[in-house]
């Protein structure tokens, strides 16, 4: 029998860290693309939170329990991450994307400033709380954005564009990183 | 000249710098500009057109004259105005437009041939003979008029981008933005106070006015440390907002690091932009030149940037300065000069009435009607009451009173008010939704009235917002009245100078107003007046005030031109920050790519994907040996190709069959579970959209492939099926393109090599052609489908992307074992030609399905997209251009694509042509180019020989018309 080798999105790329940022890759398993059909998000809903605790997510919104997460992604869709889904066997679309996109999280003091060079949506802590997300862009990559701390964001594309994600991310932390040690800013 | 002790900035400090190769040095603090003043620089720069010498004129971004180049080789930037640029250790400053040397200018007998160079000249001179234009006049014109020059090399520097958000944003940083700023913060609002000088305090830097018993600078001070303690203020300085856009979007451009050397990392450049729900213009106004003759020597300045010079810079622009205004405001020049001990020649005012005192000699009702001294001035000449008089001086102010800075209120379109009584625009209120305005810019001059409209103004916005404001404490400050008459040009011999940057004079606007030139817009186009880098900020006013004289109308009818954006130039490197080479777009790179690139295969792009052109081997010379071997591999053995690039779309739900064969031309509903079918997608109007295959997976569940250029549009297109046209369908989709890596395993060993590594194998039964389901690999779970598009005995087999290189790595290793290997785009390309099928290089979004020869693959038995529109009688008829196969028969065996087919013996011209080629490639299987093209009527003229002939490439080849499928017509191979 053969032996497949599993290799992340993002893997020989991270971690990084420049100046108060780290970036560093998210390995969620599995991540399950929930949909309902119509009529179900309410029963998608129950069955969620009765099996694992969370509700299906209001747009733009995200939530986790014990290591759990599931999150708004787009119109009547939510990935759930780090939990097998339940059944939902004619309540919802259900599509393994595991393997899909490439995550990481950008953390750190000034990592709203970091995105500020990348991302036009108004990510300040007053308006983007904690598990706010956003689908948007990053660069010229469609993204999900979603804020898990008070200086953390966890970050989503396609998983081919994970250089580039890399790529984007490390110049902003770079450029910040020159201000602040050489402006003071 | 420095005056010790005078100024704001600490003498002690030097920095050295040089300009033109002379090393010379300022002090910290210092722009450019004012250090060159003070090493006693009078010429900077040569002008646009007449090659004239200038000196500096202003203090501030609205310098016309002094445009300099900073930095050699890659690192130049041109065109940078001196006032603006900071002085830095080591800056190295060059003037432009001159040839050899600023001192000696060959280009300066332009100025000696002005008659002949008058407003209009080129459109009159240069129209004939047309074709002389492109050879000869422009590359003079642009050699004699021109401004600084770019490297023409890859610009090495950072620039950024970046996105900021406020509920106000507070445009510049002088006494009233200032007071906006405080006031809008203390009422809790977020706060942007935005301002271009590196030093906030606008004109209290530059002015010895005292606010609350201090230094206006001491109080600027006191005012910055109350914002810069408070979370919800952020002061952005060297940020020059440059337009106002649609729902409260700003530009705004921060020179980041021009102020310094190059320092690794650090971004030149950012280009900000800012949303506010609302903002504050606090931008303040900008003085008037006076149209008298001669009035563009060195040495001749605005009265306000003197005062600039000497009271923030610590100096003094001449030894024996004249001042020549129209108001008040200006007296104070000769009074600051005075108290600093600058000798003062002479102080001129066109008004009879004017009050001014002082140790100096005063001419009131009096008028400056010329000047001398050719590279500085010399002397002016003054004509009053008692007659003429030429007095010696080496530095006249002057000051024809002052234009609130309205700019950014007229970006949407909107028009100022004229103000008799202070003769200048001001903005009128709701001209960009959401801006307000206060203090100069509004029209208001005195230090108090700024203070003053500041803080309400803000406070009007502030409780706008929901917010309870009161407006800050407004501070004790001077309340001077603002008082001038009307001078917009004095009479007598020379030219007298309006737009100094584009070398525009009083009679150029006069001409153009006799040639009729008379609306506004025309007169600047004419005369190019307003134009380039600085866009009239010294000289609109007073050109349209000498328009509207000329065609006899009054300021408010004649009008101002548009004020657009950006209010200071903005360098493209900023605006397309992040996206010099291949940050132009995002890279997509399979899981296979660095296998590929491993083995040497030149990559190229797929739309954003990267895919292997071919492989290389030791001993090959062309990519093309490299290609007829891979070809080899697929018909006699086995080859791998990674097909993750195509679009795979999930699609699932109770209605999923239904939308299928919604979307799809011909059915899918009556697809088995378990098996694949080809699909054709038309677009609503009848034309081929894209092809693939569509497997069914179970009862309510499908997965799409789309090609991998369409795979964007195929996605939009279902969104917007389901979302706008069948919304009533129960059906949802999602992209799974990235979640499988997919290889396809092609050739006859195809099903030797897969049994092989299966956990459970497969045969012809299990798995016939057209089969998919789900299998495993050491464990894995995949997803087989025995599809092909080389027409041999093939498989895509499909793997969750972690274990795509993997997998790819093990593909390849065992096809070279049963002599095969991994196959690039190029033989890929070459083994589908043989068998006739197409891609996009044939659905090219302008052909049907009758074109293709798939007519019968839009089902007559239902309803589809695109289906009506297909039927239109002019897509039905044979004379269109239908798909073929070619063949050379000629002496030349050549085919290109793009070549166009004509009648064996017609000439082979435009009306002639019956199609056209569209891919073509070297069959290796059958020793012979084929070609794949579109010929008018062509499915009834194979058989026939038709020419096809490429104008660029100059190939003509004798073909033979023929069925598109070349190889294996019976399709045998692919059940094998």
């Amino acid at each position: 029998m053969v032996d497949l080798i599993a290799k992340s999105a993002c893997a020989g790329l991270l971690p990084i860290t420049i100046g108060s940022l780290t970036l560093t890759e998210e390995t969620p398993d599995p991540v399950t693309s929930i949909a309902p059909f119509k009529g179900q998000s309410e029963a998608v809903s129950e069955r969620l939170e009765s099996a694992l605790g969370l509700k299906f997510p209001a747009p733009n919104r995200s939530a986790s329990k014990s290591g759990a997460r599931i999150v708004w992604a787009g119109q009547g869709r939510a990935l759930l991450m780090g939990a097998a889904a339940p059944d939902l066997a004619g309540l919802a679309a259900l599509t393994d994307q595991s393997d899909a996109n490439a995550i990481v999280t950008l953390k750190g003091e000034g990592a709203e400033d970091a995105l500020a060079r990348l991302v036009p949506v108004d990510l300040r802590a007053a308006h983007f709380k904690r598990g706010h997300t956003a689908r948007t862009f990053l660069g010229h990559m469609s993204a999900s954005i979603t804020r898990t701390g008070v200086d953390s964001f966890e970050i989503t594309v396609f998983r081919a564009m994970a250089g580039t994600l890399v790529h984007e991310l490390t110049e902003a932390m770079e450029s910040l990183h020159a201000r602040r040690s050489h402006l003071g800013q | 000249m420095r005056l010790t002790g005078k100024g704001l900035l600490d003498q002690s400090r030097s920095v050295p710098f040089s300009f033109d190769g002379v090393a010379m040095s300022g002090v910290e603090g210092d722009t450019l500009a004012s250090a060159l003043l003070a090493n006693g620089v009078r010429v900077v720069a040569r002008s646009f057109k007449y090659h004239r010498p200038r000196g500096i004129l202003a203090a501030g971004s609205e310098e016309p004259n002094a445009l300099v180049t900073i930095g050699r080789g890659a690192e130049t930037d041109p065109n940078v105005r001196a006032t603006v640029q900071e002085l830095y250790a080591g800056l190295d400053a060059a003037s432009q437009n001159r040839f050899p040397s600023l001192k000696f200018d060959l280009l300066a007998v332009n100025d000696l041939a002005a008659p002949f160079l008058a407003a209009g000249f080129y459109y009159k001179t240069f129209m004939w003979p047309r074709s002389f234009w492109e050879k000869l006049y422009e590359p003079f014109i642009r050699r004699a008029a021109g401004l600084g020059a770019l490297s023409e090399q890859h610009n090495p520097d950072r620039y950024e981008k970046a996105f900021a958000f406020c509920d106000v944003l507070v445009i510049g940083a002088g006494p009233s933005g200032l007071m906006a700023a405080l006031t809008a913060a203390q009422a809790g609002l977020d706060v942007i106070l935005a301002d271009e000088d590196s030093r906030m305090g606008g004109r209290l830097l530059s002015e010895t006015h005292e606010i609350d018993g201090k230094p206006g600078h001491v109080w600027v001070d006191e005012m910055l440390d109350t914002l810069r303690g408070m979370d919800n203020v952020r002061l952005m300085t060297r940020t020059t907002v440059t337009g106002a856009y649609d729902q409260g979007t700003y530009g705004a451009l921060e020179r980041v690091s021009h102020h310094r050397a190059r320092t690794e990392g650090l971004p030149r450049e950012c280009f900000w932009r800012i949303v506010a729900k609302r903002s504050i213009l606090c931008a303040g106004a900008l003085e008037r030149p006076v149209a008298f003759p001669n009035n563009d020597r060195p040495g001749i300045m605005t009265a306000n940037a003197v005062r600039s010079y000497l009271n923030r810079y610590g100096v003094a622009t001449g030894q024996a300065v004249s001042i020549f205004a129209n108001n008040d405001d200006a007296h104070r020049t000769a009074h600051d000069l005075a108290a600093a001990g600058v000798n003062i020649a002479a102080v001129i005012d066109s008004r009879a009435d004017a009050q001014v005192s002082g140790d100096f000699p005063v001419y009131t009702g009096a008028q400056v009607i010329g000047s001398s001294g050719r590279m500085g001035l010399e002397s002016i000449t003054v004509r009053h009451a008692g007659g003429t008089r030429k007095i010696r001086t080496d530095c006249l102010a002057m000051s024809g009173g002052w234009n609130p800075t309205v700019h950014m209120t007229c970006h949407m379109n909107g028009r100022p008010t004229w103000r008799e009584d202070i003769l200048s625009f001001v903005p009128t209120p709701g001209s960009v939704p959401g801006m307000s305005v206060a203090g100069a810019a509004n029209g208001s001059f005195s230090t108090a009235a700024c203070l003053a409209e500041g803080a309400a103004v803000a406070a009007a916005v502030a409780s706008d917002l929901g917010k309870k404001a009161a407006p800050a404490a407004t501070p004790k400050a001077e309340d001077g009245a603002y008082r001038l008459a009307p001078l917009w040009m004095v009479e007598g011999k020379g030219r007298k100078w309006l737009d100094f940057q584009n070398d525009v004079h009083v009679k150029d606007i006069d001409l153009a107003a006799r040639e009729n030139f008379r609306s506004v817009e025309h007169m600047k186009r004419y005369t190019t007046q307003g134009m380039a880098p600085d866009q009239g900020k010294n000289s609109n006013v007073a050109a349209l005030a000498i328009l509207a004289d000329a065609t006899g109308r009054g300021i408010p009818e004649t009008g101002t031109t548009t004020f657009r954006p950006p209010y200071v130039p903005v360098s493209i490197a900023s605006m397309g920050a992040g996206s010099q080479g291949k940050g132009f777009a995002p890279q997509r790179l399979t899981t296979s790519h660095h296998a590929a690139v491993k083995r040497g295969a030149p990559m190229i792009e797929a739309g954003l994907w990267y895919r292997p052109s071919y492989f290389p081997r030791d001993g090959e010379k062309t990519w093309r040996e490299s290609c007829d071997r891979e070809v080899g591999y697929v018909r006699n053995a086995v080859g791998i190709v990674d097909a993750s690039t195509l679009g795979k779309i999930d699609i699932q739900g109770p209605d999923a069959a239904a939308f299928l064969d919604f979307v799809y031309s011909n059915t899918f509903s009556t697809l088995k579970v378990g098996r694949a079918r080809y699909g054709l997608m038309l677009r609503e109007d009848g034309y081929v959209m894209d092809d693939g295959t569509t497997a069914r997976l179970g009862e309510n569940h499908y997965v799409m492939t789309t090609t991998t250029a369409a795979a964007g549009e195929v996605m939009r297109h279902l969104d917007w099926v389901l979302q706008g046209l069948r919304p009533d369908f129960d059906v949802q989709i999602v992209s799974v393109t990235e979640q499988w890596a997919q290889f396809a395993v092609a050739g006859p060993k195809s099903r030797e090599l897969l049994n092989g590594l299966l956990d459970t194998p497969i045969d012809g039964e299990s798995f016939p052609f057209m089969a998919c389901g789900e299998v495993s690999i050491g464990g894995i779970g995949g997803r087989l489908f025995r599809i092909s598009f080389s027409g041999e005995h093939a498989y895509e087999i499909a793997i969750p992307a972690r274990y795509g290189e993997s997998l790819y790595t093990l593909l390849v290793a065992r096809a070279e074992e049963l002599g095969g290997g991994p196959y690039g785009m190029e033989a890929l390309n070459v083994l589908r030609i043989e068998k006739g099928f197409i891609t996009h290089s044939e659905i090219h979004g302008r052909t049907t399905a009758f074109d293709i020869g798939m007519e019968r693959m839009v089902s007559a038995k239902k309803d589809c997209v695109g289906k009506t529109m297909s039927e239109r009688p002019g897509l039905k008829d044979p004379q269109r251009e239908q798909l073929v196969g070619l063949r050379p028969v000629g002496a030349v065996k050549q085919l290109t694509a793009g070549a166009h087919l004509f009648a064996e013996k017609a000439e082979p011209v435009r009306v002639n042509d019956e199609g056209y080629i569209t891919s073509v490639g070297y069959s290796p299987t059958l020793e012979t180019y084929l070609g794949l093209g579109f010929l008018k009527n062509g499915r009834a003229r194979h058989g026939e020989r038709i020419k096809m002939v490429d104008h660029l490439r100059g190939v003509t080849a004798i073909c033979e018309v023929c069925d598109p499928v070349a190889f294996d017509p019976e399709g045998g191979r692919v059940r094998g």
